[in-house]
């Protein structure tokens, strides 16, 4: 206790927050990108009229949720050189990075958890809204594009917002992976000077201060969009 | 795809011959299990003191709650077993913290601690939430009848939060199970981490992964039908 050495945290900055806060932000954007996209169209899916696009994406959603976001890295982690293998029909598996396989994990993964939302979102568009696209004469996707999409997104942009901050929290079990995300960086540096408790603390305090700030922004979103449509 | 699938691998012993792998397997489920039941005893008694805590007409006791969730929420869930596992030991006087680093299941007891907290964090949440959902007159009642505060949540305001919260405290208690698999970093010897290990030992990772991925799917179904029972019986209760 009585011999921490503070000045670790400012020899190992540029490393723990430019690589490592960097490489964690690019995942978390990436994934909330991909995610929603994906989600959307998750989301669609299980509104068609064809039970087995609907089943699949039921599948799909509940299937990602129902297992931990740790073995859902190892499988893809392990899935991937296989799967690139039939895509490409390589002789043998295909090697792939434990980056992208990262990037992909977390996009698949959020967006089961982003399908939900959306889901959530656009059965809080009225059907007269749709009745009234149509009888305009528009074709599906322009009612959807134009008229329930942007008036769902509004009302989901708090619960999207929060879902960001869970996948920006997330992001630190790539640490499984071995990657230099803010953890991994702080976790490489603690171990080769022996600082376990300094850096441990100090990539907290980031950690906090990050979702902390975000979430108080989330909740003077929420009040915003909470304004009458 | 040119993997070589072989379901007898589970009938295999394990490198030290102790038991199969089935029976690894079957381990790490059991220490899921028991992990998240002791989180799940300290994330309701937490989450439920703070949550009260959040409610009551005591200025200093919101304010102390609202810290507390923060605090807790707004850390990753790895980071907070980290601070548990390898921090909280150099930090307490020495004698306490070599005890603590000496104990034989020291993962396990800081695993499930720590996935308490930050689970209770959540838990305080929706009870805030369950008893803010009720009008003001079922308290003013309650205290007009002649009860203490105390009582007014012990015999009024809890018994109702817990019945109309269900749905959300089940999803809390599947999200530790699911969570318990991040105390494999702090070393915890769990599901994922037994299914892990046998990938490395026998290199039949899909094997491994597809039994884990079932048993996890059987646990969400388990813990979903335990709640639809007690749904059941506290229906006409409200």
């Amino acid at each position: 206790m009585s011999d921490l050495d503070w000045d670790v945290i400012t020899r190992s900055l540029a490393y723990v927050l430019a690589d490592g806060l960097g490489f964690t932000m690019k995942l978390t954007v990436t994934a909330t990108l991909g995610g929603i996209v994906l989600g959307t169209f998750l989301a669609l899916m299980r509104q068609s009229r064809l039970a087995i696009i609907r089943k699949f994406a039921e599948i799909y959603v509940d299937t990602a949720r129902s297992l931990p976001l740790i073995l859902v890295i190892f499988w893809i982690y392990f899935l991937l050189p296989y799967f690139a293998q039939w895509v490409t029909s390589a002789p043998r598996p295909v090697s792939i990075d434990a980056y992208t396989s990262a990037f992909v994990t977390f996009t698949l993964f959020e967006a089961a958890y982003f399908a939900e939302i959306v889901r959530s979102g656009l059965r809080g568009i009225k059907r007269g809204q749709i009745d009234a696209g149509y009888s305009l004469g528009m074709r599906y996707p322009q009612v959807m594009t134009s008229i329930v999409i942007p008036q769902a997104f509004r009302n989901m942009l708090p619960v999207l917002a929060t879902q960001t901050i869970v996948l920006f929290q997330d992001s630190s079990l790539v640490y499984v992976l071995s990657l230099t995300d803010m953890l991994g960086a702080a976790t490489k540096v603690a171990q080769r000077d022996g600082r376990l408790v300094e850096m441990y603390l100090f990539v907290t305090v980031v950690y906090f201060a990050i979702s902390f700030t975000a979430s108080q922004l989330v909740q003077r979103l929420q009040s915003r969009v909470a304004s009458p449509r | 795809m040119s993997y070589d699938w072989s379901w007898s691998i589970f009938l295999q012993p394990t490198l030290d011959g102790s038991m199969s792998y089935a029976e690894l397997l079957l381990q790490g489920t059991g220490i899921t299990v028991v992990t998240a039941l002791l989180g799940w005893v300290i994330a309701l008694a937490l989450g439920t003191i703070v949550g009260i805590m959040r409610t009551v007409p005591v200025p200093s006791l919101n304010c102390f709650a609202r810290a507390y969730v923060e605090v807790f929420r707004n850390i990753p869930l790895l980071m907070q077993l980290f601070l548990w596992y390898f921090v909280v030991p150099e930090l307490l006087p020495e004698g306490l913290g070599n005890w603590l680093k000496s104990l034989h299941y020291g993962s396990f007891y800081m695993a499930f601690i720590g996935l308490g907290v930050y689970t209770s964090s959540r838990v305080a949440e929706q009870i805030r939430a369950g008893i803010k959902s009720f009008p003001p007159g079922q308290t003013n009642a309650a205290l007009a009848l002649g009860m203490t505060l105390p009582q007014a949540y012990r015999h009024v305001l809890l018994p109702r939060t817990y019945i109309t919260m269900l749905p959300s405290l089940t999803s809390e208690m599947l999200a530790i199970i699911k969570n318990t698999s991040v105390a494999l970093t702090i070393g915890l010897a769990e599901l994922t981490a037994q299914a892990r290990a046998m990938q490395e030992y026998t290199f039949h990772v899909f094997e491994a992964f597809t039994a884990a991925t079932l048993i996890y799917f059987a646990l969400n179904v388990i813990v979903v039908q335990l709640s639809r029972m007690i749904e059941r019986r506290t229906a006409n209760k409200i």
